[in-house]
């Protein structure tokens, strides 16, 4: 039935094009060219500096304090993130007697591990920021409950433990959703292979390095690359939870928010929007390194 | 491997896990008194007046049903254009049908951070700041781009056959699509739906910027804005009281349907 056809294509493609187009095609080609402007806001007062911003975020000192912040979160979000993750779904699956089947209560398990996922980041920092309060939270509360008290801290407010305290808040909000990935991961892998391994005698760690973990190498891949940029972001933790936000003394401070600031406080809108190309490269080489770096030999299951 | 120490290690993340938001729902119930004084105890006497307080006096019942608007006109208008148009170039070839497939696709694959300063004057020049279909029309425009690519790849794998008779019978393309093929795509939808709300509803960098009007602010925004607020600061237990709102209603919903719910979210990072 040709007739009418190419009208119902325009008709469904054209009202998503438009939407498409206003609203997310043409900021993202703006960025690219307000970041070589001076713009501050003002309509027809946008001067080419080129890569002037560029240069002015060289020694911008509070941009490299976020450089450093998300290199550092990149660093230490993604592995511990994941060696939880995975560590967790191995004992969830494989942690009965002979080491073939899920242990008992592992979906109730799974339910209470997803929670965080469910929650908005911005819910989650006002939570947490109740958690570390320093007199009246859960965490130095419960260590003056065991008589730990001399371990109770501002951990917001020192600037060596702030940026720790966020990643923690980052790493047990996604925990949870790893975990469960992996878990449906290996729970496609066929049980002759772990019957195989423990007939040739081979403990959990042997049969964790030579089954599991090449089998779930794309997986981890994947997470890599979501839990990378996500340690790229952070803005919502940071930016409800630390002091300043991105205090004390710039120890929490991330491009996303530098970004925020820069344009809605200061109006410098070309300026954030270098900050913004920035950040777009970092993503784009972070993808292409965790891509290429595991597109090694593949195994594949028969 | 004994079972008690791993048991013991599965507890002890569930306990991590979990302890936090049982901490929020419980200090919800206390005096402000008792949150100050003694933050790890039972309340004695239960405050319901604390919830009532949050959800009419800190407004977070205003917020609530703000996000129930913007949020369910975005996803009923994503979820019927994402359809429409994965279904389209999934199963009609024409030429720069690809063309357009990437245009939209690849828009996953940039950081919102970027487009952020340029929509915002955007949004401006539409004059929808801080305005209902301001926020429904760039939900729906950035959550497009994923619901298009899952539906698309699920919609080549259902079977033409039906479609064919069903066109033989005189059905038109779009009676094809919602009569034969929408039908036939449910498990796909629910799975893509279920991950938009959630990413939709939990939105906050949107809002924040796009939304700077406090009687429009959407759940998360108004609850973050509370806890800064420092006049606000004095009303702790109904400041928890607003916590808890926000969090309980996702995360009962979440527990009646896990499964499905589990497997919609993770189906997103495994494609």
């Amino acid at each position: 039935m040709k007739h009418g056809r190419a009208r119902f294509i325009a008709g469904v493609l054209l009202p998503a094009l438009v939407l498409h187009a206003v609203f997310v095609l043409s900021p993202y080609a703006q960025a690219f060219y307000l970041a070589l402007t001076d713009w501050t806001g003002v309509s027809g007062q946008a001067h080419f500096v080129g890569a002037g911003n560029f240069v002015r975020l060289a020694s911008d000192s509070l941009f490299l304090d976020a450089l450093r912040n998300n290199a550092v979160m990149l660093l230490v979000v993604p592995l511990v993130t994941i060696a939880l993750g995975l560590f967790l779904a191995t004992m969830l699956n494989l942690g009965s007697r002979r080491g073939l089947r899920g242990i008992t209560g592992a979906n109730t398990y799974k339910i209470v591990y997803f929670f965080p996922q469910l929650l908005s980041m911005a819910i989650i920092a006002v939570l947490w920021e109740f958690v570390y309060n320093p007199n009246t939270g859960l965490l130095n509360g419960g260590l003056r409950a065991v008589g730990l008290g001399r371990l109770a801290r501002s951990w917001l407010a020192e600037p060596h433990l702030a940026l720790w305290a966020v990643m923690a808040v980052l790493i047990w909000s996604s925990v949870g959703f790893y975990l469960v990935l992996f878990s449906a991961a290996i729970e496609a892998i066929p049980a002759d292979l772990y019957e195989a391994a423990l007939i040739d005698g081979a403990g959990p760690w042997a049969a964790f390095r030579a089954i599991t973990l090449p089998l779930l190498r794309d997986t981890v891949q994947v997470a890599f690359v979501y839990l990378g940029i996500a340690a790229l972001d952070g803005f919502a933790v940071v930016q409800i939870m630390t002091v300043g936000p991105g205090g004390p003394d710039g120890s929490t401070e991330v491009i996303g928010l530098g970004l925020y600031r820069n344009a809605f406080t200061y109006g410098r809108f070309g300026y954030a929007s270098a900050m913004g190309v920035t950040l777009f490269f970092l993503t784009l080489t972070l993808a292409v390194l965790a891509l290429r770096g595991g597109r090694r030999e593949r195994l594949e299951l028969s | 491997m004994k079972r008690l120490p791993v048991h013991l290690v599965m507890l002890a993340w569930g306990v991590v896990t979990a302890f936090p938001l049982l901490w929020a729902v419980t200090s919800s119930f206390k005096t402000d008194r008792e949150i100050l004084t003694s933050p790890w105890s039972l309340p004695t006497d239960p405050q319901p007046g604390n919830w009532a307080r949050a959800w009419s006096q800190a407004e977070i019942g205003r917020y609530f049903l703000n996000s129930v608007v913007v949020v369910g006109a975005a996803l009923a208008l994503v979820m019927l254009l994402g359809a429409l148009v994965a279904y389209t170039l999934a199963r009609y070839p024409f030429p720069g049908n690809r063309l357009v497939y990437y245009t939209f696709v690849s828009a996953m694959f940039f950081p919102v951070f970027l487009a952020l300063v340029p929509l915002f004057f955007v949004v401006k020049k539409l004059d929808l700041l801080g305005t209902y279909p301001g926020l429904i029309l760039v939900y729906t425009a950035y959550a497009l781009p994923f619901t298009i690519f899952f539906l698309h790849a699920f919609f080549r794998t259902l079977p033409s056959a039906v479609a064919e008779a069903a066109f033989l019978d005189g059905c038109s393309h779009s009676g094809v699509f919602f009569r034969v093929m929408l039908p036939m795509a449910r498990s796909g939808l629910v799975s893509v739906g279920i991950f938009n709300f959630l990413g939709l509803w939990n939105q906050y960098l949107l809002p924040l910027v796009l939304n700077p009007d406090p009687d429009r602010y959407v759940l998360a925004q108004g609850l973050a804005a509370l806890s800064v607020s420092q006049g606000y600061r004095s009303d702790w237990s109904g400041l928890f009281a607003g916590l808890t709102i926000a969090m309980v209603p996702v995360l009962v919903a979440y527990v009646a349907f896990q499964r499905h719910i589990r497997a919609g979210l993770t189906a997103g990072a495994v494609k």
